[in-house]
């Protein structure tokens, strides 16, 4: 055996040639023996009751197997999110939640069928505005993540009132959809002779999805298979079961077919979950010098009546600079709209929107370097928990960034023709989370090896990055180890989601490697035939508190182009540094972070939902009104690290790095707009019209 | 599973009702150089006869509304949403899907090749739509098709794939995890490479564009 260095290198993607290929198959391209398909109904009312469902019309279509209701659906057992209780109660808690389910011979005749089911309903009032001053708004105990609701530490009231120079701004980010380019879509399939149910899922964690099913069917889990073998993105939206999967595993149970459900783009944002829209005000109060001396943060935004989801956009500001007066506090209004839920970031993207921007409005009322201001305001240890960081190289990203970028030079704002150039900076965060998982590791008597592991790769690389960590912990080349995940018959481990599948499965994979490794150290001869295997469970490992805070950091750089006729921003040039941990394959994290630059390039200029006042759910509810980033839209982006090395981590070395390019993206952005302009827009996204509006005043 | 027997009477026969009453058609799809004949309900697209009837879920549903380009496939050579297409109006269409652009013997195509080379993707569900309109992408600029962005006072003849011209041109193939660098990388580099090569699909120069096809 010889030492290798997988990790670190740019490792191609071990499942490229399939998907290049048209060979990869996603949840919806499974199709058994007499397999049906099944079409939801979404509700037509905000708030109220289903009285009746008639669905003689859509029964009598050619090839309908049958409609389902709430009223005759068959009854489900527990489950820990009440969005997947599906037809068993009348109520409607928002507009598209689903009130019956077409099954048919063809997916043509199913959604024929939809058609024709008349639902009937008892409608009330309703309420799905969220308003900073809304009387039901409520301060939670915990918002999203675990993270206390509300935080405060001195007077800093009294504070802000002393402070020599104060911001104090409100800014607004819209409801936001995930969009994965793949449809919630799943197949299930029912084995009455095995007693067993198969089912293909579009998830980012086929582990909890099979949890859920087992809860809800009243089935044991080793009676059930969830396969995601290859996820068409999911960015949170898939990170927990969905109605999609409940849907079908009920219908292929009820009617003894195996049932296939993808669902219509135009159903997704009201039924797997949305970022919610966050209302932001932020107090700074600061000495000329720009040090912090007031901080802050009070987002209101809302949940659904269904289930509290609290978007944890007051967060961030515990984490990122000294200062000793904070307050950063959430409040949640219930309304009769869809459940908002995970998308990238959720927290640090919209609360990093809204801090950063204000730090840059501060650095303007100062007259101080944007970058410069954020250095004076670095802090010794994490504000909010006093603990000392594991790793900080905030400071080195921006002075990287300003380097690789030509801050100094882009300070001038100018003009080109019609255009106003500028340019504008952000920092990032987002927290280092690791979650238990267990993992196999099996040696062949050929020399070959075998990981197994229940991951999921939604695009991230997964497959490829867990090899070059076995290949390392077992010291042989990358291309003798074979990598099986995305199945529940494999050892169970946690969902790709916070950023935390490299670092959660890595560190199981790693750890049944080294046991490996150490039994076939003590093993004398030739392997025998079936081979030897080792397992790992890091139950205790992962769930150690650790006495260090733990988060990454980036800093983003933007160059915006403003066209003073058409209100058209574009941005020219895009650039992230981040301090990491180590990087694992330079080529596959590269591409996330510009990817979730990509989207946080979306927030800031394109992507915004609207509910309908009239109607309770969102209006932009397909890819033509629901703007995400084109190719025309995006230059050439640069994502750079620096070498951080934390021995407080796992034993890669590794942070999460999914979500942080896009935390820090649209307030770079913004603030580049800003700098262009004069203007200052604090709603996002920064579309035509309310640039026009504000270079020109309203018409 | 309404896939018409190998010995039935192929292509252009007359819409009759099939016993569960749906109104139905016998076609011929020419599809990755196989003649394929179906017996399709005038409801179903390409796109779905594609995936649902002849399995070749290569071609992907990202939207189903023409609003994704995850479908795109080549039909005579020129790329179109196949799920704005019904497949009873394509009978003795030629189509290529991504499952036909490598050579029978496992060749890629070196598109797919800089896909690849280029990390143009990740999670994969864009990267056949993309595939497929870059294909078609080079087979315009080689016939001389210009964009919104080729200059007014550009030479006639082929259009050189800056990469503004190939942002613009794929714009209709949305990616959500942002891996549009990479695709820009990969195109540019096979459309800088191509030298009077034929890297497009099989037919795309021999059959002349047709009106219905929505591009």
């Amino acid at each position: 055996m010889h030492p290798t260095n997988a990790l670190g290198s740019p490792v191609p993607r071990r499942e490229g040639r399939e998907k290049v290929t048209g060979a990869a198959r996603y949840a919806a391209e499974h199709t058994p023996p007499g397999c049906a398909y099944a079409w939801p109904v979404p509700a037509t009312v905000a708030s109220g009751r289903v009285t009746a469902v008639d669905g003689t019309a859509a029964a009598a279509l050619p090839g309908v197997i049958g409609v389902l209701t709430p009223f005759d659906a068959p009854r489900l057992g527990a489950s820990e999110d009440p969005t997947l209780q599906l037809l068993q109660d009348p109520r409607v808690p928002h507009r598209g939640w689903y009130v019956a389910l077409v099954v048919a011979d063809t997916l043509e005749g199913a959604r024929a069928a939809a058609s024709e089911v008349r639902v009937t309903y008892a409608s009330e009032p309703h309420d799905v505005i969220l308003r900073a001053d809304h009387p039901d708004a409520y301060t939670p105990d915990e918002a999203n993540g675990g993270h206390p609701g509300h935080r405060e530490q001195g007077d800093p009231d009294t504070a802000l009132s002393a402070a020599p120079v104060r911001i104090d701004c409100t800014y607004a980010v819209p409801p936001l959809h995930n969009h994965p380019m793949e449809p919630h879509a799943a197949t299930a399939d029912w084995d009455a002779g095995r007693h067993h149910l198969t089912v293909h899922d579009s998830s980012q964690g086929a582990g909890p999805v099979r949890a859920a099913l087992a809860s809800l069917f009243k089935l044991p889990e080793d009676g059930i298979t969830v396969v995601s073998e290859h996820v068409g993105g999911g960015f949170g939206s898939k990170g927990t079961p969905r109605p999609h999967v409940v849907l079908a595993a009920m219908a292929a149970l009820h009617y003894g077919r195996p049932v296939k459900l993808a669902l219509p783009r135009g159903h997704l944002p009201a039924t797997v979950g949305h970022r919610a829209p966050t209302l932001h005000r932020i107090s700074l109060g600061a000495h000329a010098d720009g040090t912090l001396t007031a901080l802050t943060h009070e987002v209101t935004t809302h949940t659904s009546r269904v289930r509290e989801f609290v978007e944890q956009a007051a967060v961030p500001a515990r984490v990122m600079y000294a200062v000793p007066d904070v307050r950063t506090t959430h409040r949640a209004v219930a309304l009769d709209v869809p459940t908002p839920s995970w998308m990238r970031a959720p927290g640090e993207a919209p609360g990093m929107y809204a801090l950063e921007s204000a730090m840059d409005e501060l650095a303007d009322a100062l007259g101080i370097d944007p970058v410069e201001l954020r250095v004076r305001n670095e802090p010794a240890s994490e504000p909010d928990s006093g603990r000392p960081f594991s790793s900080r190289h905030l400071v080195e990203c921006l002075r990287e960034g300003a380097e690789r970028f030509g801050w100094a030079r882009s300070r001038a704002p100018r003009h080109e023709g019609p255009y106003l150039i500028g340019a504008g900076v952000a920092s990032a965060t987002y927290p280092v989370l690791v979650a238990p998982s267990t993992a196999r590791a099996h040696a062949r008597p050929d020399g070959g090896y075998l990981v197994e592991i229940n991951a999921t790769d939604i695009g991230t690389g997964a497959r490829t990055v867990l090899a070059q960590v076995a290949a390392d912990a077992l010291r042989v080349p990358v291309g003798r180890v074979a990598v099986a995940i995305g199945h529940t018959g494999l050892p169970a481990a946690s969902l790709a989601g916070g950023s935390c599948g490299t670092a959660s499965w890595g560190w199981a994979v790693h750890d049944a490697c080294a046991a490996l490794t150490a039994r076939l150290g003590s093993h004398r001869g030739p392997l025998p035939a079936e081979g030897l295997s080792a397992s790992a469970d890091t139950t205790q490992s992962a769930k150690q508190k650790s006495p260090y805070a733990r988060h990454a950091f980036g800093a983003h750089f933007a160059e915006v182009q403003v066209d003073t006729v058409s209100g058209e921003v574009r941005v020219r040039r895009l650039l992230g540094v981040f301090a990491a941990g180590r990087i694992l394959n330079p080529q596959t994290a590269r591409s996330q972070f510009k990817g979730a630059m990509v989207m946080g390039l979306g927030m800031a200029l394109t992507e915004h939902s609207t509910v309908d006042a009239a109607f309770g759910d969102f209006t932009e509810n397909d890819l033509a009104a629901y703007h995400v980033p084109v190719h025309a839209d995006v230059p050439d982006i640069e994502a750079h690290w620096i070498d951080e090395h934390d021995k407080h981590l796992n034993p890669m070395g590794s942070k999460g790095i999914g979500e942080i390019g896009i935390v820090g993206t649209a307030a770079a952005i913004g603030n580049a707009v800003a700098h262009a302009t004069g203007q200052r827009l604090r709603e996002l996204p920064l579309t035509p019209d309310r640039v026009l509006t504000a270079l020109h005043g309203s018409a | 599973m309404h896939q018409a027997g190998s010995g039935s009477d192929p292509g252009g026969g007359p819409p009759h009702s099939a016993p569960d009453g749906a109104h139905r058609s016998r076609v011929t799809l020419r599809v990755n150089g196989t003649d394929r004949d179906l017996d399709v309900d005038h409801r179903v697209t390409l796109l779905d006869a594609l995936r649902e009837t002849l399995e070749l879920t290569g071609t992907k549903k990202g939207c189903d509304h023409g609003q994704c380009g995850a479908c795109t496939v080549l039909v005579d050579g020129r790329r179109a949403n196949s799920c704005l297409l019904l497949a009873v109006a394509q009978d003795g269409a030629e189509v290529t899907t991504v499952e036909g652009l490598a050579d029978a013997d496992g060749t890629l195509h070196p598109l797919q090749r800089a896909f690849l080379a280029h990390d143009a993707f990740q999670c994969g569900y864009c990267t056949p739509g993309q595939l497929c309109s870059a294909v078609g992408v080079l087979g315009e600029a080689a016939d001389g098709q210009p964009s919104h962005v080729t200059g007014t006072a550009a030479p006639s003849g082929p259009v050189t794939l800056t990469t503004d011209e190939i942002r613009e041109r794929l714009s209709g193939n949305l990616c959500r995890c942002g891996a549009y660098n990479g695709i820009v990388e990969a195109v540019a580099e096979v459309g800088a490479g191509m030298n009077g090569a034929d890297v497009t699909a099989p037919s795309s120069s021999a059959i002349p564009p047709r009106p219905d096809v929505i591009v």
